[in-house]
């Protein structure tokens, strides 16, 4: 999803007229890091291209240099070899320190300064880029609002006041302070525990739904990385990118054993994460209302093809499923008969939600509502099956075509080599 | 005369040497603590650097202090200079090595930290690091200063200011009617010296060490 449109899509959030700026490209070209000592590079000729806006996950085994390419990136670690360029201009030269206040950057158990309070940690990078005191002031306010922390109890305290997801909000917000376009997070939500990280997961979706930044972020844990990403690197040994591309396609058509292997078991569960209830089909369902006199829910009973209707409180909510007979046992009080509905979804929700749902509930399906929890319709087991199966379906015919293009180019280019002057032909 | 007797006559003249004895100890505790410091930041880094300096200043604590004052004095001359000079010197050891101790405790996710968001090295240094590693620092200043406390008083054997003199007087006239007198009013002077020092440490400790850190 890029989104280049500049400033005022964010307009809500920038009460200091700030908040406005959304990412910037990210192209690393040949980038190499050989550490003195070490005959191998730890990381080795990477090449990447990151679109404005984007969320791009690095995911890999412990020590196969995803935090050595992220800290190329702000320069915290001198490349050897290749170059960087943000939004185009080439940084691999330019002072480190100008650069790295351009560049948000937050790390595992939020590196906040113990001796300073929130609002001083906060405020750090836009005092060295010199800052007024007002604006200052408003845009630490405005940042711990936006992480979901009440400015007036938080302000003041200092870090070894705050709990770990705190804390970790905290570090997200300095990151943010001075309103960079590109935010690098390495293992940000690594110290949480997973209630918490769940959590703080959510609110960076928020926030980057918002704010449009290039974020690229570092972690082990794959699921984290499909939940967050718009694309995905698995990265093996020394960088050496296995994969890059959507979180779909790697969970659906893996490159090789080496992805696969990081996928994990049951990703067919896992795509059910990436689709959302509004993607399939919703069926509509016999519905009545409490206020429908007795005699039409009868009727209603009687002629619709299913034996069960939902029966919907006064807002058009989802109240109760009636089955055949269950007004004629509880003498026609519509109070005492049929069974409460205990859970619905919303269109938000992931298929995995959904069918989570449907599988507790005894006859197979789930309610789903809209904004203010009125009834839009119905899902059911067989329409999950049918919709996974023609999800996976559609995403392996895609791998297929996307294989057979990057083939065809493969193809075509050692044609051309060939063809043209041997001497090359080692290239 | 009692001991008391003698402290009324003599109120004066030890008011005078208590004030010379601290306002030497002060001053000498404030170059030492510069220096040390610089020593601290310019050496910590280094593995070899932290731990040069630290061998040299505890080599320095090992001379007896009046053979240093002794050896001082053909150089630089009787009176206030060698004072200074070996005060200064003594009380550099516990600073720079607790000073090289903090600075290296500082855990190293944070100077990433304040590298990361694009703080300059000096910036890193007054903003985070000494900051961090002040509470170590200001142990060993108090350290320095209850030592210096105790040397100061040789330094009367140069001919130098403060309660020493006293202390120095009362031992060479051992036997006369006030030697005793004159060797305690000198100690206790030193003692209650060093315990208003303390006192002062600990408010000063307050005041500086940020609310985050403190204990
Ligand atoms: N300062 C350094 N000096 C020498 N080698 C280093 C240094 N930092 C990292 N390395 C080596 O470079 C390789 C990549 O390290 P890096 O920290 O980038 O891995 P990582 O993918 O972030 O691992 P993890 O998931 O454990 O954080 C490792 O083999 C590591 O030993
Ligand atoms: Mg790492």
């Amino acid at each position: 999803m890029p989104e280049t449109s500049g400033a005022g899509t964010t307009g809500a959030t920038a009460g200091a007229g700030t908040g406005a700026t959304t990412g910037a490209t990210i192209e690393l070209e040949n980038l190499s890091k050989r550490y003195p000592g070490n005959p191998n590079p730890a990381v080795d000729n990477v090449n990447m291209e990151i679109k404005a806006g984007e969320t791009v996950i690095f995911v890999g085994p412990s020590g196969c240099g995803k935090s050595t390419t992220l800290k190329m990136i702000n320069r915290l670690i001198e490349p050897t070899g290749g170059r960087i360029r943000i939004n185009g201009e080439d940084v691999t030269d330019i002072d480190p320190v100008k650069l790295r206040r351009k560049v948000g950057y937050a790390i595992q158990s939020a590196g906040l300064f113990p001796h300073m309070t929130v609002a001083q940690n906060i405020a750090l990078v836009p005092r060295m880029i010199g800052w007024s005191k007002a604006r200052i002031a408003s845009r630490v306010e405005e940042l711990l609002d936006l992480v979901g922390l009440d400015p007036g109890e938080f302000h003041g305290r200092y870090p070894r006041q705050l709990s770990g997801g705190q804390q970790q909000r905290v570090g997200v917000a300095r990151a943010l302070a001075a309103d960079p376009p590109v935010l690098l997070m390495d293992e940000p939500f690594g110290a949480v525990d997973p209630i918490t990280r769940d959590h703080l997961q959510d609110e960076l979706i928020r926030l980057q739904h918002e704010l449009h930044k290039t974020i690229v972020f570092v972690t082990h844990d794959f699921d984290e990385a499909i939940k967050l990403g718009d694309r995905i690197a698995v990265l093996r040994e020394r960088s050496h990118i296995a994969q890059f591309d959507t979180p779909e396609a790697i969970l659906t058509n893996p490159a090789d054993d080496f992805v696969s292997g990081f996928v994990g078991a049951g990703a067919a569960l896992k795509r059910l994460n990436l689709t959302r209830v509004r993607d399939v089909e919703v069926t509509d369902y016999p519905t009545v209302t409490v206020d429908d006199p007795l005699q039409e829910i009868f009727n209603r009973l009687r002629s619709s093809g299913t034996n069960e209707i939902l029966l919907l409180d006064k807002r058009g909510r989802p109240y109760k499923w009636l089955r055949r007979g269950d007004l004629m046992r509880a003498r026609g009080s519509l109070a005492r008969a049929g069974t409460l509905v205990h859970d619905t979804v919303t269109r938000d929700a992931t298929l995995r939600d959904a069918l989570e749902a449907v599988l507790i509930d005894n006859a197979g399906r789930v309610a789903v509502t809209g904004r203010r929890g009125e009834y839009t319709g119905v899902v059911d087991m067989e329409t999950l099956m049918n919709s996974v199966h023609e999800l996976l379906e559609a995403d392996r015919l895609e791998a297929l075509e996307a294989q057979h293009e990057l083939e065809g180019a493969r193809a075509d280019r050692t044609h051309a080599e060939q063809e043209g002057n041997g001497g090359e032909a080692k290239a | 005369m009692s001991f008391w007797e003698y402290l009324g006559n003599r109120h004066q003249q030890l008011l005078t040497d208590a004030y010379q004895h601290a306002s030497a100890v002060f001053q000498c505790m404030v170059v030492a603590t510069l220096l040390g410091v610089l020593i601290g930041v310019a050496t910590y880094r280094s593995d070899l650097a932290g731990n040069l300096a630290t061998i040299s200043t505890s080599t320095i604590l090992t001379i007896p202090s009046l053979a240093m004052i002794g050896l001082l004095i053909p150089i630089v001359g009787l009176g206030v200079a060698p004072t200074v000079i070996a005060l200064t010197l003594y009380g550099l050891l516990p600073i720079v090595r607790n000073a090289i101790v903090g600075l290296r405790g500082v855990d190293p996710s944070l100077v990433d930290a304040a590298r990361g968001i694009g703080m300059s090295r000096p910036a890193q240094l007054l903003r985070v690091e000494l900051p961090l590693a002040w509470p170590p620092i200001l142990t060993g200043i108090r350290v320095s200063t209850q030592m210096l406390m105790g040397i100061a008083a040789i330094a009367a054997y140069a001919s130098g200011p403060g309660l020493g003199n006293v202390i120095f007087r009362g031992l060479a006239s051992l036997g006369s009617a006030n030697a005793l007198n004159q060797v305690l009013a000198g100690t206790l002077g030193i003692i209650v010296l060093a315990l208003l020092f303390d006192a002062a440490y600990v408010l000063l400790g307050r005041l500086t060490i940020p609310r985050g850190i403190r204990a």
